[in-house]
């Protein structure tokens, strides 16, 4: 017996970016009321000055969709020629539904397929890995892949070593079929030996039991080795997967875990001048998986990319597992540019 | 330590702290602690171990990372350990 199966996609590509950052800032100065530290010393470590957490409002399911409608703008889309929608998320506090398929409902698509995915930071890129394989593989024609988190609600404000560092927020792409491949082969994998190295205070179960949460907990300097060592290796690889050379890449946006870890990463990837690397942290914090489609939203945003411009990505975090790709990103036509990225800023509850 | 072979690992380190922590060069001498002379915080050593292990081909594990206190300390221990 022979079966049938899909026809396949010639590429995949990138066709429209969209983000959602909360309304939300949070200084520096902010967390210092419950925390011994210094605006200074924060900036120093991290390269952060600012991050934007949500309201009670701006959950992980509304923030997804959002970036969603803007990505299919950006796209020139409706949401009815989405056929697909993979979400990464470690902040999901139901365990079923899936995110995806509040966003499925939210967008006004009930019958698409819905799943959500895990891999820490590296969630995005994961995710586009799938969206990428579903579309050439003629599964699925075009596919939302969004990250949303909602790190702060996990973040414990007097950790003086993490309660700086995490933020809120939301990114999406639509990937669709195309002539040309416009996604490069995923680069990923991990080292679970040190799984103990981004994990949470306690389990669920635990925290049932106890009535505290569990919050995000670090092993930064570990963390910072790891990502020296394996992950400028897996950026290097990823640049080679797709057929490219340092020279061919326009725009490097890495997880931004730490503004450190990215300086450490081009010290010793000697990428060309002429890169254009994503410092977003220093607006965002540690946005989980989302960090790398708010960096590439931002991007757009200052008007730092061109049509075609070859997007180097690398997500790395909580497995410990990694992610990376190139990939080409579509231009940005006035008006459906990803945004607005600065929404009216309101009183601060922290500091008022 | 006046030999010539610690002179050329002093100066390799010397770059290597140099690039990570920006030091002047003439300022990392061998009674030099990396933490209270040059600036070096805990996200810069981590880094400068990587580059050592990196330059000279050995491995520091972490307990012996935290006896490297001044410049003299790693620039013994590379000696010591290189092949």
């Amino acid at each position: 017996m022979t079966l049938r199966s899909t026809p396949l996609s010639p590429g995949a590509r990138i066709l429209g970016v969209g983000a959602y950052e909360p309304s939300r800032v949070v200084t520096n100065e902010d967390l210092l009321a419950r925390l011994d530290s210094s605006d200074e010393w924060i900036r120093q470590r991290t390269g952060i000055v600012e991050r934007r957490w949500a309201t009670p409002d701006e959950t992980v399911t509304v923030m997804a969709a959002e970036a969603s409608r803007r990505a299919l703008a950006h796209a020139g889309l409706d949401a009815g020629a989405v056929d697909a929608i993979v979400v990464s998320t470690v902040t999901r506090f139901v365990q079923w539904p899936a995110i995806a398929s509040r966003v499925a409902a939210a967008l006004g698509i009930p019958s698409v397929a819905a799943f959500d995915l895990s891999a820490g930071c590296a969630g995005f890129c994961y995710a586009l890995a799938q969206a990428d394989a579903l579309v050439r593989a003629g599964t699925a024609g075009h596919v939302l892949v969004i990250a949303a988190d909602r790190l702060s609600d996990m973040t414990d404000l007097a950790d003086r070593s993490t309660a700086f560092l995490f933020g809120d927020g939301a990114g999406a792409v639509v990937v669709g079929p195309s002539a040309q491949p416009g996604i490069g082969p995923v680069t990923w994998g991990g080292d679970a030996d040190q799984a103990d190295t981004i994990t949470q205070t306690q389990e669920w179960t635990d925290a049932l039991a106890s009535g505290t949460m569990p919050y995000i907990v670090m092993a930064g300097q570990k963390v910072f080795k790891w990502a020296m060592t394996e992950i400028t290796d897996v950026t290097r690889r990823a640049i080679e997967a797709a057929g490219l050379t340092p020279a061919d890449i326009d725009l490097f946006v890495p997880h931004q875990a730490n503004d450190r870890i990215t300086d450490a990463l081009l010290r010793y990837l000697k990428l060309p001048e002429s890169v254009v690397v994503s410092r977003n942290i220093r607006r965002l914090g540690n946005t989980s998986a989302s960090s790398i489609p708010l960096g590439i939203a931002r991007l757009y945003a200052d008007g730092l990319v061109r049509p075609d411009a070859a997007c180097l990505m690398v997500g790395f975090g909580a497995g410990l597992v990694y992610a990376g790709q190139v990939a080409l990103l579509p231009a940005g036509a006035p008006g459906t540019v990803p945004g607005p990225v600065n929404p009216p800023i309101p009183p601060n509850p922290l500091n008022p | 330590m006046t030999t010539t072979a610690s002179k050329a690992v002093l100066d390799q380190v010397a770059q290597i702290v140099t690039e990570v922590a920006g030091a002047p060069v003439a300022d990392v001498t061998l009674d030099k602690s990396f933490t209270d002379d040059l600036g070096v915080d805990s996200l810069s050593m981590v880094e400068i171990i990587y580059a050592v292990e990196d330059t000279f081909g050995i491995t520091i594990p972490e307990e012996e990372s935290k006896n490297l206190r001044t410049v003299g300390d790693a620039v013994a221990f590379i000696e010591a350990h290189q092949a």
